[in-house]
């Protein structure tokens, strides 16, 4: 009987997302025939290949920010300071970048080695600084017990505040010239497969690929491994995680760690692969994109990567649109990934449900 | 043999109040020992401590002869203490398997080296559950998730996540609290079935049938101490109550036949839906008459508090209709039926009941505070206020420093007497109470019920909603059975039997089940 009940339920919700699924092919298929009809019927079979690739690049920083939020939420930390800890990762990122480059050749060494030694640095430094971040928002909201909201503006404030001194002092003017960033390259052997290959594996840089293994990673670990299902239970219900003898505050303060680390990738993205300069207010919403990402995949790593693409797409098409109808006013394409950010979440994805314990200090008894 | 568990001369102190009081317990292999006590008595600070949870400030705990000291619950675990408390300590949207090996994860051997890391082996845990699940006869289903499970069977899977953690002892506080007296009675044959098989177990209860249904050795429990232990042979209600509570107490409501009067009360095919709009009262029809008591029992969760929430003007009504005497007050306000005749005792005294940041005097006029005398115009009259609370703290015999102490800071018997003090200072002709002694000590559920009977022999009509079925036995004199939003049956109180009620709680009605 329960059983029987079980995989009923089971058949339901798969046929909800069989529905999801559907809506969103129609609705691809519906965007590009849209796009092609406003570039004058210029999108062959190429572009098509090329404007998913070029999604999938504008989709890391996002998918990466909602990873950050998805592992904190799952622990019951809410995590609206992602925006800030990118622009922090993004900065620290471009200045090392910039500075270790100059250090290491007026040391003599061979520039081509400078530049990778400057960019690897700058990552792991970038990772350290939104980790930063995210030790003084699991310390103030963990340890301290304070309202988790708040704590996340204040990391945001306080990044606008650290970055926009440093831009000012350091970044804005008279820099030396930096090595740029990562280099794009093809994944052996998996770039060769047809149609896959170049739109996924292909041209490409560094932080893009993480961001594919991560999701895979993530998924493994939350659904395959103790860690995961400790963090889920503390996410739930950590009372009943405690009486396990399961330390509550260990699993939060981890996970929150780990969020900031994803979120420092998703900062580097910017000025480490996207762009060579930094300006404050390059990160743009994206922190915050990414937690729609997330509720719109519902807190799992493959959600949060669909709703990602979605909105990479939009962001690719409307750089496309713009260089092909310059008649176009350009900041009407440049709503559209927010506008379908905004239809996709209130649209067809039903009602998402948060762990039950997010967002809510843990006391013990 | 030394005993499974022992502990001597346990002391714990919180701020301003001395918890437990060189409590000594012992349990002996293989024996149900009863905990019983009033809420504050001290029950489960002891449990707490036996199980890491607290650390004494003095006092020693041996297991089975070896002294040992708990820091966390996770070395109570180690040396086989199990607990499933009231309140279950599960994860809804988890499997049964998941929440079983929470903690004590069994890992795929290919993968170990990762720690925590590594991958789960759910086979070989279903497996194991599925093997302790049939050794002990407890009927669990490891790959359902708990939230769709009913709350008997969620406390099994408590139970068998214990065991599967070795449980050499298993305390269990408060078990039926959730269960229909037939779920109550499985409890007790698993409880039997567990002991004969070596298992040691603590049994806390407040109720005193349960005692002597199960228990092997009674301890009672008050005010931190440790009265006195006995056995179900032995002892008698009367005396544990006694015990209990450290006087005499009428367990018994000496009460009259009812002599039913005008219908007061009337509710004709009534339908209300909770707040995620799910209908949960389904067509129920009903009438209290003056001077009597109409019982409403069921399990919780049953549709119980959406009717008198809507009989009360707090939820909208969605189909029927429901009259006050001679008013359609279906679709009235709450201060209109306030102002019709209605007292209302509320479910839950802290959210509905009471502001807990306001004296006592405040809370006893919250009906009436806008009416004369207590209002002269747009003004308050604190004179009249304070006289009124003084009336009433004496004759409700409410226990409080002054009428001006928050009435947050009262015990919770003292906080219910002030809202049935409330409610029933005025000429109300229908009394609506909810759950009225819920968590309280035997004393203030004597006064409480005492005043019940009260106001249906001055010819109130009383509608009384508990979900504790001895309350409602001993109280209505109708009862009417609630189960998934209708109401099975109404039987008169003298003629139904506890075997009765119990099959119709869970949705038995004439050998078939709804």
């Amino acid at each position: 009987m329960a059983v029987l009940a079980n995989k009923q339920r089971a058949i339901k919700i798969s046929s909800r997302q069989i529905l999801n699924a559907v809506f969103i092919g129609i609705g691809a298929v519906a965007v590009f025939l849209v796009f092609d009809a406003i570039i004058g019927g210029k999108c062959d079979s190429k572009c098509v290949i090329g404007t998913l690739n070029q999604a999938i690049r504008y989709a890391a920083p996002v998918a990466l920010a909602a990873y950050c939020g998805l592992m904190c939420e799952r622990a019951a930390v809410i995590n609206i300071g992602i925006e800030g800890m990118m622009l922090t990762a993004a900065m620290v990122g471009y200045g090392v970048n910039v500075y270790a480059f100059t250090w290491l050749k007026a040391g003599g060494m061979d520039p081509a080695l400078a530049g990778d030694a400057s960019r690897w640095l700058s990552l792991l430094l970038a990772i350290a600084a939104s980790g930063l971040m995210a030790l003084l928002h699991g310390v103030v909201s963990i340890r301290f017990k304070a309202d988790q909201i708040i704590s996340g503006t204040v990391i945001n404030i306080l990044a606008l505040g650290i970055t926009g001194y440093f831009y000012r002092q350091y970044l804005a003017q008279d820099i030396p010239p930096g090595p740029g960033t990562f280099a794009p390259f093809d994944i052996p052997l998996l770039a060769q497969i047809p149609i896959l290959g170049p739109i996924v594996f292909q041209g490409q840089k560094p932080i893009v690929y993480f961001m594919m293994i991560v999701t895979l990673l993530i998924h493994y670990v939350l659904f395959f491994t103790p860690w995961g299902l400790r963090t889920r239970a503390v996410g739930e219900n950590p009372r009943a995680a405690d009486t396990l003898g399961i330390n509550v505050f260990r699993v939060r303060y981890i996970n929150v760690l780990l969020g900031g680390a994803l979120a420092g990738f998703a900062g580097a993205w910017f000025t480490l692969e996207a762009v060579d300069v930094f300006n404050p207010q390059m990160t743009n919403g994206l922190g915050f994109i990414g937690l729609a990402a997330m509720i719109f995949g519902n807190w799992s790593p493959f959600g949060a990567l669909a709703g990602a693409l979605i909105f990479g797409l939009g962001n690719t098409i409307t750089t496309t649109i713009s260089i092909f109808r310059p008649d176009i006013p350009s900041q009407i394409p440049q709503m559209l990934p927010y506008v379908l950010t905004i239809l996709v979440l209130t649209g067809f994805v039903g009602r998402a449900i948060p762990p039950a314990a997010d967002g809510q200090p843990y006391e013990k008894q | 043999m030394p005993p499974a568990l022992q502990a001597t001369g346990i002391t714990k102190r919180f701020p301003g109040v001395l918890a437990n009081d060189h409590v000594d317990f012992d349990l002996q292999s293989g024996e149900i020992h009863g905990l019983l006590g009033e809420n504050g008595a001290g029950k489960s600070t002891l449990m707490n401590i036996l199980y890491g949870l607290y650390q004494p400030d003095e006092g020693t705990i041996s297991i089975v002869g070896t002294p040992t000291r708990f820091s966390s619950p996770h070395d109570a675990i180690a040396q086989g203490i199990g607990m499933v408390h009231q309140h279950f300590m599960l994860v809804p949207p988890l499997t049964v398997t998941e929440n079983i090996i929470l903690g004590q994860e069994s890992l795929q051997p290919a993968t170990q080296f990762l720690g925590q890391l590594s991958a789960l082996d759910r086979r070989s845990a279903a497996q194991r559950i599925r093997e302790l699940s049939h050794q002990y006869r407890l009927d669990v289903d490891p790959d359902a998730h708990v939230k769709d499970l009913p709350v008997g069977a969620q406390q099994r899977v408590e139970i068998v996540k214990a065991l599967y953690r070795r449980a050499e002892i298993l305390i269990l506080d408060e078990p039926t609290a959730v269960l229909t007296p037939q779920e109550a009675d499985e409890l007790f044959v698993i409880m039997r079935e567990l002991v004969k098989q070596g298992k040691s177990i603590v049994f806390i209860t407040h109720k005193l049938r349960e005692m002597f249904a199960v228990t092997d050795r009674i301890s009672v429990m008050r005010g931190g101490k440790m009265v006195g232990t006995t056995t179900p042979k032995q002892a008698t209600s009367e005396m544990l109550a006694e015990m209990m509570v450290g006087r005499q107490v009428i367990l018994q409501i000496d009460k009259q036949a009812a002599q039913p009067g005008d219908v007061i009360l009337r509710v004709g095919n009534l339908q209300v839906q909770d707040d995620r709009h799910a209908t949960t009262v389904h067509d129920v029809s009903f009438e209290v008459r003056a001077g009597e008591i109409l019982g409403i029992a069921g399990v919780q969760g049953n549709g119980q508090r959406e009717l008198v929430e809507a009989l009360t003007g707090l939820r909208p009504v969605s189909g029927g209709h429901v009259a006050l005497l001679d008013h359609d007050t279906t679709h009235a306000t709450p201060r209109q039926i306030t102002e019709f005749g209605t007292g209302h005792v509320p479910e839950d005294r802290h959210k509905h009941g009471l502001v807990l940041t306001f004296p006592v005097r405040d809370n006893l006029v919250l009906c009436t505070y806008y009416e004369s005398p207590f209002a002269r115009g747009v003004e308050i009259d604190e004179a009249h206020i304070e006289n009124e609370a003084q009336k009433l703290v004496k004759e409700f015999d409410i226990r409080t420093p002054s009428t001006g102490t928050l009435v947050g800071s009262l015990s919770g018997g003292n906080q219910q007497k002030v809202i049935v003090a409330r409610e029933l200072d005025r000429p109300v002709k229908l009394l609506i109470v909810n759950q009225p002694t819920r968590g309280l000590d035997v004393g203030s559920i004597e006064f409480i019920h005492r005043r019940i009977v009260e106001a249906r022999d001055r010819h109130t009509a009383v509608l009384l909603v508990s979900a504790e079925l001895d309350e409602i036995m001993s109280l209505s004199d109708r009862i009417a059975v609630m189960y998934k939003g209708r109401i099975l049956d109404t039987l008169n109180a003298p003629d139904a039997t506890r075997e009765q009620l119990g099959l119709l709680m869970a949705g038995v009605k004439g050998g078939a089940h709804v």
